[in-house]
């Protein structure tokens, strides 16, 4: 007779013992909190979440009631300028157009000024990736291996400087704004610095080392759109030249949505503006650009 | 295996004959025959890397991925970077070929060990060494006692007289007594003789190879004479030659050819079916991907045809692209590649590396470890654990896996008094465990100090020489059929062609009456240590009809007795009717045995009238010599002589079942789950060990038999079966027969029925081949299933695997199969999932199972614990992680409408990147490691937990599209909160807030927060792991997240990381947070809502079994359960006998009695002097 269990191994180091280690581990007897879903911790879950945003929304909408804010769209306003530059021979004429608004009520504290885009596609894969970082570094850098294409390099070989589609569409309509305060005009001074991220301006945007500006971008011509080169856009102030203009900055940073508002000045709090923006009427003054053919665009102030 | 069959199958035609001459390897070669190596490994060092790259790519996710890589590729459609795809899937490919390369490396090793054993060959008239590799058809081999026999052979001679072979088939079916082969006279008179042996040039033609494991013809031609060959003369690879110095063979069929490679099955590569769901749910994915991606690219085109064309003046379109349908097309890819991320890579990974936990825990687990034989429970297959949470059948085997197959002599009824319990002083029957004293048996020296009883009255009573208990143990010593062996003095070893003989005889050995040895005319006992030597006159012997043998002897002293032992409900008819009062006091005790599930036969004497017997034995002598009905008129004389029997007593055997059997059954039928015992043992011993271990009782309704042996008898049975159990289950309007009339081909799968109440099914093997035939298969599988319990007996290791098959066909249900020998092979291969008893003497099941383990006993926590864990770890972790993922992709499939669908991510790349790799893995992870619901201890008091995981209902397509529908709905908050919050928003000191990097910043800290508060809210078991994984991965999201937005890293890899100052810039200002606030909010307040009054006012079972033991888990545990399952069975036993022919016409012919036995008085035929010898031994 035959008996399959009785094999017992002998005792002793010849077999060490297979048995698993006592731990809490291995034994899946690890302490834990083992919380569940009661009556008591799902009400009052509930009723806390519920007063706390309930709360959040009235503060949200009193704050919000108390925004004065005026949206100007001008697509229309300037329909002479843009029937213009529909016929592509006339691109470099200069065209201007006036409108005009009245402020009901002062608006207190800082003011600011944007510019608005409708329908413009920022967020077109295509279009966000169509730059060089590298470039905007300063550094310099092949930007055939960019993104860039089509907007890279003249036929003749000239790159382009900033290179790319973001770039070659940036916003370069310039707006002033003017207070008419009995009969008389008052250009309304506007901040065009400091309007952008520090970080993008310190950080991703820097101009190419040289001993002046243009002698940095040598060798590099401006994207096609545009009226003047990159070390032009703010003859001022050097500090808001080239690849660190404010404008520029802004642009770069491409929108999320293709309705969007870009900040483009903000009101410089002294003389009559020191609290703000006085009630009355006001008047924009718009060298309108060759980029506003086709979204409509828009002014706000707030 | 299959794969080396398969070769040679293609290599020649068909064998249709097998021809081969001994002694002729150049004749035989020309076949092209399989030699004796076998070949289990896929792969070679060169083939390894095509073979198994081919392999992986196989698989459809791996394709998958393949494919999106190539498509990255592609500039013009490429919208993300191509490492993405590339690091996960080198990785992937890595591990899991590492790990083939392993497994296949373990199988070479275990090849090489089994083809490199020694045996000797005849080459040239020498023996030589070879290897068994090296083994050809047509080679004649020399085996020696106990070893495995090399490859399927033809007997030619042996040592034994008559040249007889024992051998032992346990590897191959499972039955452990020993088996007799017999050589041809022709081939027996070579002997040991090399010089005739080299000569022997017999032409051997034969069937060719197949796994009939009980069936072989063939012819051998010597010297121009034809001789029948048949399954005698055969020894099958497999087998171990016992008591049998040597034997010498002829290689008929050779390593793959053999019947045990035959029957060793397909392996098939097992797949769980979470695995098969997640296969079609990948598919419905890819479906609804492509439709996405179908609407946005035309979007796209109409995007591009509409607004996009007067865009060009700002962003021309692409190279090469010329027509907005065109821009369609390639975005169609675009989105492709965006949107797979519903499928990501990491799912697969992180499946593979949660199984390999959970399997973790079964190698560790304590609670099946066996101290005995120092064997921990083993995962050997580390990819099926979430399917033993689902098991609906299980299919066991009955020798070695319900029992220790240990038969014991555990009580008996003398003269109507009972011995074998033990009781205390004051009457009560005390338990018996290790600690219970023994009888000492030092009175007699030649006792087996293995036996153990534990009732001393019984030593009393033979001490005291009662005379009825002298004639009992005198009985067992004499009416058997046993062989003793005695190699050493005293050493006895009983050969015993059924294990309850063997124990009876040993039983009576303890008591002082030792069988030590027999001639064909006499048998020798050694009785209170006196040799007492009885004249054999004749062996009534065993058939299935009498059921009882008896033997008939005389004494020294001259007395004529007839011993006979059987079935009770036989013997009980041939009783004399003086022993009435007898009869029933007995008939009491037998109850009382067969109610513990005890194997009980009666024994009964009788003494014979000298003139009568010689009368008798003459008729005898001619019936056994007549040529016409032989076997009537012997019958017909056995029964003349047996009656007017005198009652003994009756004996019980124990066939020991293995610790804790009945309880894990009645567990494991708590939970749900069906048994059925497929065993190759007969019915009446199945049957006795279903009613040993709880699976049949008799609270059944009613225990159906099987047993009709054409195909019509068994429809009828099997339909019979059913009326009672179902009536209406015949009736036109019964759901299954209209969809049998409706679909003209068999149905696929067929549902569960319910019986009117609880029945057993018992099944012959012989019924079982025409059951499985055609289609009674349909009938066969509508009737057992129905039943609670199925028990197949006399069933061949491929018909197991067949029944396997057959409710794997019919049943939408997880089958698991459990057994240790090598019979069981196939079927643990065809279960889906297979369990290996480890710890024993054969490997072969261990080494094709799935899990192993040492005890029966632990299947119910390998099911009910682990197996439950698995399930419910490997649901939750998928339910979340389509979850996730879904929310994750689909906010891009919104933004497409806002970003001209120009397969914008919504996303920084980075993040895309590290999202399931890094940000979400772990906590993940850590759930579905460590998660528990209850405890290890409630899921085994509570088996009806198991249920929901048999109905696989905690994740099926509902459950998947449920999680879908989250996703989506979590994916609109996602977009459209940190839309509404940015669009055409300022921050408070006037700065742009609305910009692309600010938004993706935000929507992707959302996002994770959300996921992240998800997978708190299903942790129902926070361990210091899980709050570390938790809180660690939103940390390490922030730190990343500044780190790589940091001006440094800005100035070193410019291209890679644009998002520069976005994060101090974005996660500074209080919209931004208050806006994820609400966005986490909406996402998960409802689900939180909905569990909750699911919980409340729709209760499954689970819950409220939830419900129950959260209100005992206040009270103190209760003590784990100890109670002894009392059965209260009335059944009387199957008799414990062997189920073929005795070995009685053997013994009384003298064919099997060896002369050479040192010790032992046989052969000799010379009673008295050896009486007188060993009467001076004491």
């Amino acid at each position: 007779m035959k008996s399959k269990t009785s094999f017992i191994p002998q005792e002793g180091e010849a077999h060490p013992s297979r048995c698993p280690d006592n731990s809490a581990f291995k034994q899946q007897k690890l302490p834990a909190w083992k919380p569940q879903l009661t009556i008591a911790t799902v009400l009052s879950s509930f009723f806390l979440i519920g007063a706390f945003c309930l709360s959040v929304g009235v503060c949200l909408i009193l704050s919000t009631n108390s925004v004065r804010e005026i949206q100007i769209d001008y697509s229309d306003k300037c329909s002479d300028c843009s029937k213009l530059r529909e016929n592509s021979s006339n691109w470099n004429k200069e065209c201007h157009c006036f409108v005009n608004f009245t402020l009901n009520e002062d608006i207190l504290g800082d003011v600011f000024m944007y510019y608005g885009l409708q329908n413009f596609y920022q967020n077109h894969r295509r279009y966000v990736i169509s730059r060089s970082d590298a470039q905007l570094l300063g550094r310099n850098v092949n930007i055939q291996k960019s993104y860039c294409a089509p907007f890279t390099t003249y036929q003749n070989g000239t790159p382009m400087a900033p290179c790319g589609a973001i770039a070659n569409s940036m916003f370069n309509d310039t707006i002033h704004l003017f207070y008419n305060l009995n009969s008389s005009v008052i250009q309304v001074p506007l901040l065009k610095t400091g309007n952008s991220w520090w970080t993008d301006k310190n950080v991703k945007f820097r101009n190419p080392k040289s001993y002046n500006l243009s002698s940095a971008f040598a060798g590099t011509a401006r994207p096609p759109y545009w009226q003047k080169p990159v070390y032009l856009l703010d003859e001022e102030d050097e500090r808001n030249n080239g690849y660190v203009n404010d404008d520029f900055i802004i642009w770069m940073r491409v929108s999320a949505f293709a309705t969007f508002r870009n900040l483009y000045r903000r009101v410089r709090r002294i003389r009559q503006f020191a609290d703000g923006l006085p009630a009355g009427n006001y008047t924009f003054h718009i060298s309108y650009s060759i980029l506003s053919c086709y979204p409509r665009h828009s002014l706000t102030i707030r | 295996m299959s794969l080396f069959g398969l070769k040679f199958g293609k290599k020649k035609l068909k064998e249709e004959e097998r021809q081969l001459q001994a002694n002729n390897r150049d004749f035989n070669l020309q076949f092209e025959y399989a030699n004796n190596s076998i070949k289990t490994s896929k792969y070679n060092f060169f083939t390894f890397l095509p073979l198994n790259l081919f392999e992986q790519f196989q698989r459809i996710a791996n394709a998958y991925f393949l494919f999106l890589l190539i498509l990255q590729l592609i500039p013009q459609i490429s919208s993300l970077a191509w490492f993405t795809t590339v690091v996960p899937l080198v990785l992937v490919l890595a591990v899991s070929g590492v790990k083939d390369a392993i497994d296949d490396f373990n199988r070479h090793k275990s090849d090489k060990h089994v083809n490199n054993r020694p045996v000797q060959v005849l080459i040239n008239g020498m023996l030589k060494d070879e290897k068994w590799m090296n083994i050809q058809v047509g080679d004649i081999i020399k085996l020696e006692n106990n070893n495995f026999v090399t490859a399927d052979l033809l007997l030619l001679s042996s040592s034994e007289p008559h040249s007889l072979t024992y051998i032992e088939t346990a590897e191959l079916d499972g039955e452990t007594n020993l088996k007799v082969k017999q050589a041809l006279t022709v081939t027996a008179e070579l002997g040991e003789d090399l010089q005739k042996l080299t000569e022997f040039n017999g032409e051997v033609k034969c069937e060719a190879p197949n796994n009939k494991l009980d069936k072989f013809t063939g012819t051998l031609t010597l010297r121009g004479e034809k001789y029948a060959l048949d399954n005698e003369k055969m020894l099958l690879r497999g087998c171990t030659i016992r008591n049998t110095e040597w034997c010498f063979g002829l290689v008929i069929y050779a390593g793959p050819d053999t019947k045990l490679m035959q029957n060793s099955g397909k392996t098939t590569f097992k797949r769980t079916s979470i695995d098969r769901l997640m296969n079609v749910l990948v598919l419905v994915i890819f479906a609804f991907l492509a439709l996405m991606c179908l609407i946005l690219a035309i979007g796209n085109g109409i995007w591009e045809y509409d607004k996009g064309y007067y865009f060009q003046v700002y962003l021309p379109w692409a190279e090469g692209v010329n027509s907005a349908s065109y821009s369609g097309f390639l975005m169609f890819w675009s989105y492709v590649i965006i949107l797979n991320t519903v499928v990501p890579i990491s799912l697969y990974v992180s499946v593979e590396i949660i199984r390999l936990g959970n399997s973790f825990y079964i190698d560790w687990d304590r609670k099946m470890y066996y101290l005995l034989n120092n064997t921990p429970a083993q995962a050997r297959t580390t990819t099926l654990n979430e399917e033993l949470g689902q098991i609906k059948y299980i299919f066991s085997d009955k020798t070695g896996t319900l029992t220790q197959n240990i038969m014991c002599f555990n009580k008996c009824s003398i003269n109507g008094k009972a011995y074998g319990d033990v009781y205390d002083m004051s009457g009560q029957r005390i338990e018996i465990n290790e600690n219970t004293e023994k009888v000492d048996f030092s009175y007699n020296h030649l006792a087996d100090p293995k036996f153990a009883f534990y009732d001393h009255s019984l030593v009393e009573a033979v001490k005291l020489s009662d005379v009825p208990t002298h004639r009992f143990f005198r009985l067992l010593s004499l009416c058997h059929t046993v062989m003793p062996e005695e190699k050493k003095e005293g050493n006895l070893v009983y050969q015993a062609q059924s294990p309850d003989e063997g124990a009876l005889v040993t039983a009576a050995r303890n008591f002082g009456f030792v069988f030590r040895a027999r001639t064909p005319e006499t048998i020798t006992v050694v009785e209170m240590g006196e040799t007492k030597i009885y004249k054999l006159l004749a062996i009534l012997d065993f058939n299935n009809v009498r059921k009882r043998m008896s033997v008939i002897v005389r004494s020294p002293e001259g007395d004529l007795t007839l011993y006979c032992k059987g079935a009770d409900t036989i013997l009980y008819e041939l009783l004399h009717s003086s022993c009435d009062s007898l009869k029933e006091e007995t008939t009491e005790h037998l109850n009382e045995f067969a109610g513990e599930g005890l194997r009980t036969l009666v024994v009964a004497y009788k003494n014979l009238d000298e003139g009568y017997f010689q009368d008798w034995i003459r008729r005898h002598h001619e019936a056994s010599t007549a040529l016409e009905g032989r076997e009537d008129k012997l019958s017909e004389l056995y029964e003349e002589i047996e009656k007017d029997l005198l009652l003994l007593g009756a004996t019980a055997i124990e066939d020991k079942l293995q610790d804790g059997v009945p309880q894990t059954i009645e567990t494991l039928a708590k939970a749900n789950i069906k048994i059925w015992v497929l065993t190759g043992d007969k019915q009446e011993t199945a049957m006795n060990i279903g009613y040993s271990c709880n699976l049949l009782n008799d609270d059944m309704e009613d225990v159906f038999i099987i047993e009709g042996s054409t195909s019509d008898d068994v429809l009828n049975e099997l339909r019979n079966a059913r009326k009672k159990m179902k009536p209406d289950s015949f009736l036109d309007s019964d759901e299954i027969n209209i969809q049998f009339e409706k679909s003209s081909k068999p149905p696929k799968i067929i549902p569960d029925e319910q019986a009117n109440g609880v029945y057993g099914l018992v099944i012959t093997g012989h019924s079982l081949a025409y059951a499985l035939e055609g289609n009674l298969e349909l009938e066969l599988v509508r009737t057992a299933c129905m039943c609670k319990v199925v028990i197949c007996c006399r069933v061949t290791p491929l018909q197991k695997a067949q029944v396997v098959e057959l409710v794997k066909k019919y049943k939408k249900a997880v089958t698991l199969a459990i057994g240790d020998g090598a019979n069981d092979v196939s079927m643990i291969k065809t279960a889906h999932i297979g369990v290996g008893i480890s710890g024993q003497e054969g490997m072969q099941a261990v080494l094709s199972s799935d899990f192993s383990f040492a005890q029966f006993r632990y299947l119910q926590r390998l099911l009910l614990v682990h197996g439950r864990w698995s399930y419910i770890r490997m649901c939750k972790f998928l339910k979340y992680f389509f979850y996730k993922n879904f929310a994750f992709t689909l906010v891009h499939f919104w933004y497409g409408f806002f970003s001209g669908f120009s397969a914008q991510t919504v996303y920084d790349e980075w993040f895309i990147t590290l999202y399931n790799l890094v940000y979400t893995s772990l906590p993940v992870l850590g759930m579905s490691l460590f998660d528990q619901d209850v405890d290890d201890r409630w899921s085994m008091l509570f088996p009806q937990l198991y249920v929901p995981g048999q109905q696989n209902l905690y994740f099926n397509k509902t459950v998947f599209v449920k999680c879908m529908l989250q996703g989506i709905y979590s994916s609109l908050i996602l977009f459209f909160i940190p839309y509404g919050a940015m669009y055409n928003t300022i921050r408070s000191d006037g700065k742009a807030i609305a910009d692309y990097q600010s938004f993706a910043l935000m929507a992707q800290t959302c996002l994770l927060i959300v996921v992240s508060v998800q997978i708190g809210l299903d942790t129902s078991y926070w361990t210091v792991v899980n709050q570390f994984f938790i809180w660690g991965s939103l940390s390490v999201y922030f730190a990343i997240t500044f780190t790589m937005y940091s001006d440094g890293m800005y100035l070193i890899f410019t291209a890679s990381f644009p998002f520069v100052g976005t994060a101090r810039n974005t996660l500074s200002q209080p919209n931004v947070w208050l806006a994820m606030f609400l966005s986490i909010t909406l996402c998960v307040l409802p689900v939180v809502g909905f569990r909750f009054l699911k919980a409340q006012l729709k209760p499954t079972p689970t819950d409220k079994v939830l419900l129950k033991i959260k209100e005992a888990k206040k009270r103190p545990p209760p003590p784990s359960p100890k109670r002894r399952l009392r059965r209260t069975s009335t059944r009387r036993s199957g008799y414990a006998f062997s189920h073929q022919h005795g070995f009685g016409a053997l013994i009384m012919s003298g064919r099997n009695m060896r002369p050479k036995s040192p010790f032992a008085t046989t052969g000799t035929f010379s009673p008295n002097s050896d009486k007188y010898k060993h009467k001076g031994l004491y």
